[in-house]
Formats: structure tokens, sequence, C-alpha cells
């Protein structure tokens, strides 16, 4: 418990350490263009793939337990859409990224640290946590609701085309029930837990990798620790967020 | 000239620096010298700030660093070059994009004039065509030299070496340790190495100072080693049979 206090404590003086004055400015928005790029392209293909199949598993699971002669088949649109919205694209998806993004955050900051490299910085009199960390915050805030919305896309393109080959729920009754009471806001919560999500997913992996000690094990430790650490705050931020907003 | 006034350190209840004082000289090879463990490298970041002293003064031409705060000590980061043990290149830049970092990050240099500065600093550490190799391309030699010539690229007044030649070939050390030297002369830095390597000792110290045990057993010159009575820098120097004849005939 008490290390739990020390941790999250440590974790707060590194986060007010991030925003110190910048050396140059023109240089954290390359970086922050640059991490952007990275982030994006690279979990382009896991994103499209989790989500399809994703998806497509939603719309037959709804439909085979929505057996019931009162539910329309249309229904199955409805869940699938609504749960692909709220639950399955920005947590889901974001803990995949968990595990990509962070175990990467975490082994190359940490990296950086047992090679000295973040001395090096150090040295020179630049901010090491906000040259190196901050444009990764920032880039996964920008970058990450535009994946989790391409993911909402692909999820339920992957339901439709599911329902339909396997003859489960016809192409119709699909189509109209995502049209139905359809709410907006629903992708506005989405976003909120998404922007939320994807400043733990930065921010916990690189504080892990920052505060490394020793050599290479240790840095596997780091990203072993920034990915179970992320993954366990993004499940517990998703009740917060759930009771805060929708209850 | 740097003075370092009786300064501590410990991590949690491990003493590691106890009450060192020393000066270190501009335009001189000043060494720390002592074995592996004795608290040289910590001695080493504490000078430059990347730890914190417990207690005692760390003053630069005057100027009082370990009263400041990270801005304040901004100006003097700038004057400081470090070569770090294993040469602490950024992997992700090419070797010309290691040495133009600190100009990118501070000076107004043009791409040309940044250009032309890495290429000096590349040539003076006689390093040529290599300047679009990453690190992880280079031999562990390179990476020094490449690490001193990011170290020199803002025209450093001090320059500290952590172990230059640590992991390297008798020769490759050698070439190092020249190289260290011609630049300390040339531009009249205050240049402080660490270093358990005797042949670097004999070869290019001038001022040394023997750590152990976390304080400073003893300081004087290479001639004066040969002659000491200390037994525990006697016990370090001449733990070798090759040092203990060169003794034998001096
Ligand atoms: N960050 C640290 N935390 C705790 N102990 C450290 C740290 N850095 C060094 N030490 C300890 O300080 C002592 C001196 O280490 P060091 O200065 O690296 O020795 P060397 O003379 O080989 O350079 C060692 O016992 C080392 O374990
Ligand atoms: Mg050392």
């Amino acid at each position: 418990m008490s290390n739990t206090l020390y941790e999250v404590g440590r974790y707060s003086v590194f986060i007010k350490s991030l925003f110190y004055k910048p050396e140059k400015f023109s240089i954290y928005v390359r970086q922050v263009f640059r991490e952007m790029v990275n982030l994006g392209i690279g979990s382009l293909w896991l994103v499209a793939l989790t989500s399809a199949f994703m998806g497509a598993v939603i719309t037959i699971q709804s439909a085979y337990n929505l057996v019931n002669p009162m539910v329309p088949l249309w229904a199955v649109g409805v869940v699938a859409r609504d749960s692909i919205i709220i639950e399955f694209s920005p947590t889901i998806i974001m803990l995949v990224l968990a595990g990509k993004v962070g175990s990467n955050i975490a082994s190359e900051i940490g990296t950086m640290r047992v090679t000295e490299q973040i001395d090096a910085l150090e040295i020179m009199g630049i901010n090491s946590s906000g040259y190196l960390v901050l444009p990764k915050i920032i880039a996964a805030i920008i970058i990450c609701p535009v994946v989790v919305i391409v993911s909402m896309i692909i999820g339920i393109t992957g339901g439709w085309i599911a329902g339909d080959l396997s003859g489960v729920v016809p192409s119709a009754d699909y189509l109209k029930g995502l049209q139905n009471q359809f709410l907006p806001f629903n992708v506005t919560f989405a976003m909120i837990k998404t922007v939320v999500f994807a400043f733990i997913i930065t921010s916990v992996p690189a504080y892990h990798g920052y505060y490394t000690n020793g050599g290479a094990l240790e840095v596997g430790q780091s990203s072993t620790k920034g990915v179970v650490n992320s993954s366990i705050l993004i499940l517990i931020f998703d009740y917060i967020l759930t009771q805060l907003i929708l209850a | 000239m740097i003075e370092v006034d009786n300064i501590s350190k410990t991590f949690g209840d491990k003493q590691v620096l106890e009450g060192v004082s020393c000066v270190f000289e501009q335009g001189k090879i000043n060494l720390i010298i002592g074995g592996s463990g004795q608290g040289k490298t910590v001695l080493m970041k504490c000078v430059v700030g990347l730890f914190e002293v417990d207690k005692g003064r760390i003053l630069y031409d005057g100027r009082n660093f370990s009263e400041m705060s990270f801005g304040e000590r901004k100006p003097i980061r700038q004057e400081i070059g470090m070569l770090f043990q294993g040469g602490a290149l950024f992997d992700s830049l090419t070797v010309e994009q290691n040495v133009t970092f600190p100009l990118s990050m501070f000076t107004n240099m043009s791409a040309a004039e940044k250009r032309d500065r890495a290429n000096f600093c590349l040539q003076r550490v006689n390093l040529e065509n290599v300047n679009k190799l990453l690190p992880s391309a280079i031999s562990g030699g390179m990476k020094k030299r490449v690490a001193i010539a990011r170290a020199i690229a803002m025209n450093p007044k001090y320059l500290f070496c952590d172990e230059p030649n640590s992991g390297l070939d008798p020769k490759t050390s050698i070439l190092i340790d020249e190289l260290i030297k011609e630049i300390t002369e040339e531009y009249n830095i205050t240049t402080i190495i660490n270093t358990h390597d005797m042949n670097t000792v004999m070869s290019i110290g001038e001022k040394i100072i023997f750590i152990y045990k976390g304080k400073k057993y003893w300081e004087g010159s290479s001639d004066d080693i040969m002659r000491s009575t200390n037994q525990e820098l006697n016990d370090f120097v001449f733990a070798s049979r090759w040092m203990k004849a060169v003794k034998q005939h001096f």
C-alpha cells in the first residue's frame, strides 16, 4: 500500500515535470507530428483486424442471444452499434493499444535511461521528461480518437458483413437497426473515454520507463509494469467515467 | 576551474560520497581514479548536477552551481560537455544528427551552419563518411569519438569523461586519451576524466584525485603516484605485476 502511494506520488511529480517550459517550441511540434505518424500508421493494421473480427463476433453473438419472437431481428443492429461505440472501440481497442504502444514507450524510454541517453539530455540542460514524453502524450490524445472512430466504422461494417454472410442477420435488418434510436452523445462519451485512456497508455508506461534502474532485465520489467498498470487503470477509469457520465 | 567543496551523497542509507573536496583546473586533464564501485561516477554526476548533493558546494569559476535552480543552471549546462561511459548516443538519430542535436536545441544556426559545425567536430575526432549512419552501425571506438564530437559541438568550457576507454582495445584507448588531451589544450578546457586505467593515468594525467570508499584518499601528479606511500593508493595502482615492475625502475 505505501508502495502504491509512493508510486502515485512520484507519478504526479513526473507529470508535473513534463510541463516545464520547453527549450524550442518548433522542435516539440515536429516531435508531436512524428509521434502521431508512428502511432497512427503503426497501429492501423492491428486496430483494423481486431475491430473487424470483434464487430463480427459481437453481431453474431447478439443475434444468438436475442432468439425471442418478441424481439425483432433489427435489434441486433442496435445492440452491435451501441456495444461497439460505447464499449468495444474505446475500451477494448485502447487496451489492445496499451499492450502495443505501452510496451513500446516503456522500453524505448527505459533503454534511454539505462544507456544514459536521458542523462545526456539532462546534461545539456534539456528537460528530458518533457522532451521525450510530452510529445507522445499529445500525439496520442490527438490520434487515438481518430483511431477509435476508424475502429467503430470497421467494427460496425464487420458486423454487417458477418451477419449477412452467415445469414444470421440480413443486411436490411442490420441497417435498419443501425439507424434506430441513435444517440450522438454515445460517440461524445466514447471520445471522452478515449482521450483519458490515451493519456494513460502513454504517460504510465513512460513513467515506468523513465524510472528504470539497472539494465536490460529491468527495461523488460518496466515494460511489463507499464502495460499491466495502464491496462488496470483503463478498466478502473472506464468504470469511473461510466458512473460519472452515464449514471 | 571547478571547486568541489566538502560534498557528501547518500542513496537511502548508503553513504556513497563523504566530505569530498577538490579543485579541477582549467586547461588540464584532471583525473578521478579508483577501483570499481568506489564512487567515481557518482562524484562526477554530483559535480554536473545529475545527482543533487546532500551537503557541500560546487563552484563553476566561482558560480555556485549547487544552489541554483534547474532554470538558473541552464547557462552553465550549455558550457558542459560530457562523454558517458557507453557513449550515450541517441540511437534513433544519425551520427550527424547526434552532433547537431545541441545546436538545434540551443542555437539558431541554419541547417548548413549546423552541418559545417558537425563536419568540423567529426573531423576533429578523425571521423569521416559516417554522417548518415546510425549509432548501431558503428564500432564502440567510433561511438566514443562521435560522443566526443557531440560533447564539443557547443564549444564547452568544461568536459567530463566517464571511463572514456572502458571496453576499448589498448590502441583505440590511447587514441581516445590523446584526442581528449589535444582538445583540452587546444581550447583550454577544464577536463575531468574518471578512470581506473593506469595507462591513462601515466600518459595524460596532470592532476590526480584518488577516491576510495567514497572519500578522497590522495591527490597529486602522476609523478607523485610513483613516490606515494599511501597504502590504499599503492594497493590500487600497483595491483598488477607490470605496474610493480614500473615502480622498481622509476
Ligand atoms: N542511483 C543509485 N542509487 C543507489 N546507489 C547507487 C546509485 N548509483 C551508484 N550507486 C552506488 O554507489 C556506489 C558507487 O558507484 P559508482 O560511482 O558508479 O562507482 P564507480 O567508481 O565504479 O564509478 C556503488 O556502490 C553503487 O552501487
Ligand atoms: Mg563508474
